[in-house]
C-alpha cells in the first residue's frame, strides 16, 4: 500500500486508483505525470457532476410544493404553510403524542414536505381527545404553537374570534381550548348528498364495520376514545356532524320552514369552526357531504 | 500534523507530508529501516499471534441498533424513553436536537428558534464528549446499512466486476455550504428532503415510506460506482459533527513504535485520509491523534495486528 501513492496526491481512498498500476511515478520528477493529471481532471468533473446531480435531485422537492397539488390539513396550531415547512424539523414527536393517531408524516412524493405532519381528516380527524393539544406541546421548534411570533405571517380569517369552547371540558373551570387560529374550515360541499338536507335519518355504524377511526364520546369515557364502529347511531334526522363536533358553537342545524309548513334542514358552519375534521370523518355518506377546506380562512 | 492541518484535511485538502519530524520519531523511522530482517520477523510474529476479532465493530453495531430500537420501541410500546426521531427527540424528557437539522430549520425559517437552544446545546456537549463523528458510526442508521452494502462493493471490486470511483473530498464542504445556502434562499429544509439519516430514522419509527426508494438508490450507487459515496463526499451531517469532534478529547491515537506500516487500517477505513500518518515515514511524532473526520468506528483498532491504533481520551493518561 505505502510506496504506491504519489507524493503529490496521497490517495484519499484505500483502493488504489485505477491508474496506479501504470508507470506514473517511475522516475518522474515533474509536478504531475500526464496520467495522474488526466485522472485528477476526471475526478474533478465527476465531483462537479455529483454536486450538480445531488443538489438538482434535492431541488426536485420543490415541484410538489410549488404545484400545491394537494392542500394538506396540518395539525392544530400550525404556522402558515411556508413557515410550517421551513420550521418543522421532521421528527414526528407530534405523531407520538396524539391519542387518536390522527397525525401522520408526509412522504417523499410531497417533496420538501417529506416528514412533515398532516391529518387525513376523513380517516382520522383530530377530535381534541387530549384536551391540551398535546402535539403543540410536543413540538420542539414551535412549528405548532399556541402563540405565533410577531414576525410570522397571519392571514385574515385564520384567527378565531375567541378561544374555542371544548364541549368535553364544558364542566371544567377552564372550558376553552388554547388555540388562537383555525386549521381550516368545514364546508357543506356536497349538499345534495347530505342526509339532513334530504330530510333523512341515519341508523347503524357511521362509517361501516371496517372503519378504524376513533372518537371521544364523553358520555362513555372522557379519556379513552372509542372506535366509531363500536358506537352505532340511531337518528331520525341525521345530525352527526352537529352532534359530534367537539367545539361549541362551531356548527348548527339550520331549519327553514317553507310556506307549506314543511321543514328544510341544512348543517350551517359557524365562525368558531376550527377545522378539526370530525364532521368530515363522521359523515356517513360516501364521499362525505361535509369536508374540511384545509388552511382556508373564515369568509363570513 | 497540527490541529488546523487536520481540519483542512477534513474540509477536503490532501494530507501533506510533515515538514518537521521530531528526533524521537526520526529515530523510530531509522530503526525500522536498519533492522529490516528483525522487523520482518516481528511482523510475522505479530501476524501469527494476531487475534482476529471484531470487538469494536460488534460493540458499535450493538449500540447503533439499540439506540435506533429505543426510538422505535419508545413509540410502539409507549415506553417514552426516547421520543421523536434522529432529527429531534426527547430522552426521558430532555430535548435533543440534531445540530445540522437545527441549522437547516433556522436558516430556512430565517429565525433564531430559541426553543431549540437547550436541545442543541445538550447534543453539542454530548458529541464533544463522545467524539463528534462518532454520531455517524455509532448512531446513524444509514451508516450501518451502507457498511453492509460496502462489503458487497468490496467483493465486487475484488472480482473486478465493478470499479471504485473517487470524488474530490472537498465536495462535501461544498455540499455543506450549498445546502445551508439553499435552505436560506428557498425557505425549505432542502437537505432534509433527501437525507437518508432522517428518512431511515423516521421509517424505523413510523413505518416504511416511499422515501426508502431514494435510500436504496443511494446504496445501489455506492455498490456499483463509488464506495461509501454519501458518507464520504456528500453528507453535511458528518461534516457538522466533524467540526464538533475537532475539539473532542475522545479519538483514536496512532502509535508509531507499534506500527508495521502494512496499511490494513487504511483498507477498512471510511475516511482513509485521516490515516495518512500511518504511511511509512509520515509520522512526525511517536503518538499522533487521528483527525476530526475520523468517525471513531474502531475498524482500524480491530484490524491492526500490532495495537498501533487505540482509542484514547486526551489528558486521561495524565490524570490516571
Amino acid at each position: 500500500m505505502s510506496g504506491k501513492t504519489g507524493d503529490e496526491r496521497p490517495a484519499a481512498n484505500s483502493q488504489p486508483p485505477p491508474e496506479a498500476g501504470l508507470p506514473a511515478a517511475t522516475g518522474s520528477r515533474r509536478p504531475q505525470a500526464p496520467v495522474r493529471r488526466l485522472s485528477s481532471r476526471r475526478r474533478f468533473l465527476r465531483s462537479a457532476f455529483l454536486i450538480g446531480g445531488v443538489l438538482g435531485l434535492a431541488m426536485l422537492g420543490y415541484v410538489p410544493v410549488a404545484g400545491a397539488h394537494r392542500t394538506r390539513l396540518r395539525p392544530p396550531g400550525a404556522l402558515e404553510e411556508s413557515d410550517f415547512l421551513a420550521s418543522c424539523i421532521k421528527c414526528g414527536q407530534c405523531v407520538q403524542v396524539c391519542p387518536v393517531a390522527a397525525i401522520r408524516l408526509d412522504d417523499i412524493d410531497s417533496g420538501f414536505g417529506v416528514g412533515v405532519p398532516w391529518i387525513d381528516a376523513r380517516a382520522q380527524a383530530c377530535d381534541f381527545s387530549c384536551d391540551a393539544v398535546q402535539c403543540v406541546l410536543a413540538c420542539p421548534t414551535g412549528s405548532l404553537t399556541y402563540r405565533k411570533p410577531a414576525a410570522v405571517l397571519t392571514r385574515p380569517g385564520m384567527p378565531l374570534a375567541r378561544a374555542p369552547l371544548l364541549k368535553a371540558k364544558a364542566k371544567d373551570p377552564e372550558p376553552t381550548l388554547n388555540l388562537p387560529e383555525r386549521m381550516g374550515i368545514a364546508r357543506l360541499s356536497r349538499p345534495d348528498s347530505c342526509l339532513a338536507v334530504q330530510g333523512k335519518g341515519f341508523r347503524g355504524q357511521a362509517r361501516g364495520a371496517d372503519f378504524r377511526g376513533r372518537l371521544r364520546y364523553v358520555e362513555r369515557d372522557r379519556w379513552r376514545p372509542v372506535a366509531v364502529r363500536d358506537h352505532p347511531y340511531e337518528r331520525d334526522l341525521c345530525n352527526l356532524c352537529v352532534s359530534e363536533c367537539p367545539i361549541g358553537e362551531a356548527i348548527t342545524m339550520q331549519v327553514t320552514v317553507a310556506a307549506d309548513g314543511s321543514r328544510q334542514y341544512r348543517p350551517q358552519v359557524l365562525e368558531q369552526c376550527v377545522g378539526c375534521g370530525v364532521c368530515e370523518m363522521i359523515c356517513p355518506v360516501d364521499p362525505a357531504a361535509i369536508v374540511i377546506a384545509a388552511r382556508q380562512p373564515w369568509e363570513g | 500534523m497540527s490541529a488546523s492541518e487536520r481540519l483542512r484535511v477534513m474540509f477536503g485538502a490532501a494530507p501533506q507530508k510533515p515538514e518537521r519530524i521530531t528526533p524521537a520519531a526520526q529515530q523510530v523511522h531509522q530503526l525500522k529501516r536498519m533492522t529490516k530482517a528483525d522487523f520482518a520477523a516481528l511482523k510475522q510474529h505479530a501476524h501469527d499471534h494476531q487475534l482476529v476479532n471484531h470487538k469494536w465493530r460488534n460493540r458499535r453495531w450493538a449500540v447503533l441498533i439499540l439506540v435506533n430500537l429505543l426510538f422505535t420501541f419508545s413509540f410502539w410500546l409507549d415506553i417514552q424513553m426516547l421520543e421523536g426521531s434522529l432529527t429531534a427527540s426527547r430522552f426521558v424528557g430532555f430535548h435533543l436536537i440534531d445540530l445540522n437539522s437545527a441549522l437547516q430549520v433556522m436558516l430556512a425559517h430565517r429565525h433564531v428558534i430559541v426553543n431549540l437552544f437547550i436541545g442543541t446545546a445538550t447534543v453539542f456537549v454530548l458529541w464533544v464528549a463522545l467524539g463528534g463523528r462518532s454520531f455517524c458510526s455509532w448512531v446513524c442508521p444509514y451508516h450501518l446499512v451502507a457498511e453492509w452494502f460496502e462489503w458487497l462493493h468490496v467483493k465486487l471490486v475484488a472480482k473486478k466486476l465493478v470499479s471504485d470511483h473517487e470524488f474530490h473530498r472537498g465536495a462535501r464542504s461544498i455540499f455543506w455550504f450549498a445546502f445551508a445556502l439553499l435552505a436560506l434562499l428557498s425557505g425549505y429544509t432542502v437537505f432534509e428532503t433527501i437525507s437518508p439519516t432522517g428518512i431511515l430514522s423516521r421509517a424505523l419509527i413510523y413505518g416504511p415510506s416511499l422515501a426508502l426508494g431514494w435510500v436504496l438508490l443511494l446504496l445501489v450507487f455506492e455498490v456499483l460506482y463509488s464506495r461509501r459515496a454519501w458518507c464520504r463526499y456528500v453528507c453535511p451531517i458528518g461534516l457538522t459533527y466533524g467540526m464538533v469532534g475537532a475539539i473532542s478529547p475522545l479519538r483514536v491515537e496512532y502509535r508509531l513504535e507499534h506500527c508495521f506500516h502494512e496499511g490494513d487500517c487504511r483498507k477498512v477505513c471510511l475516511v482513509p485520509h485521516v490515516l495518512d500518518v500511518v504511511i511509512k515515514g509520515r509520522a512526525a511524532e511517536l503518538k499522533t491523534p487521528i483527525g476530526p473526520d475520523c468517525t471513531r468506528c474502531g475498524l482500524c483498532v480491530d484490524v491492526c495486528p500490532s495495537g498501533a491504533l487505540v482509542f484514547d481520551v486526551k489528558g486521561l493518561n495524565r490524570l490516571l
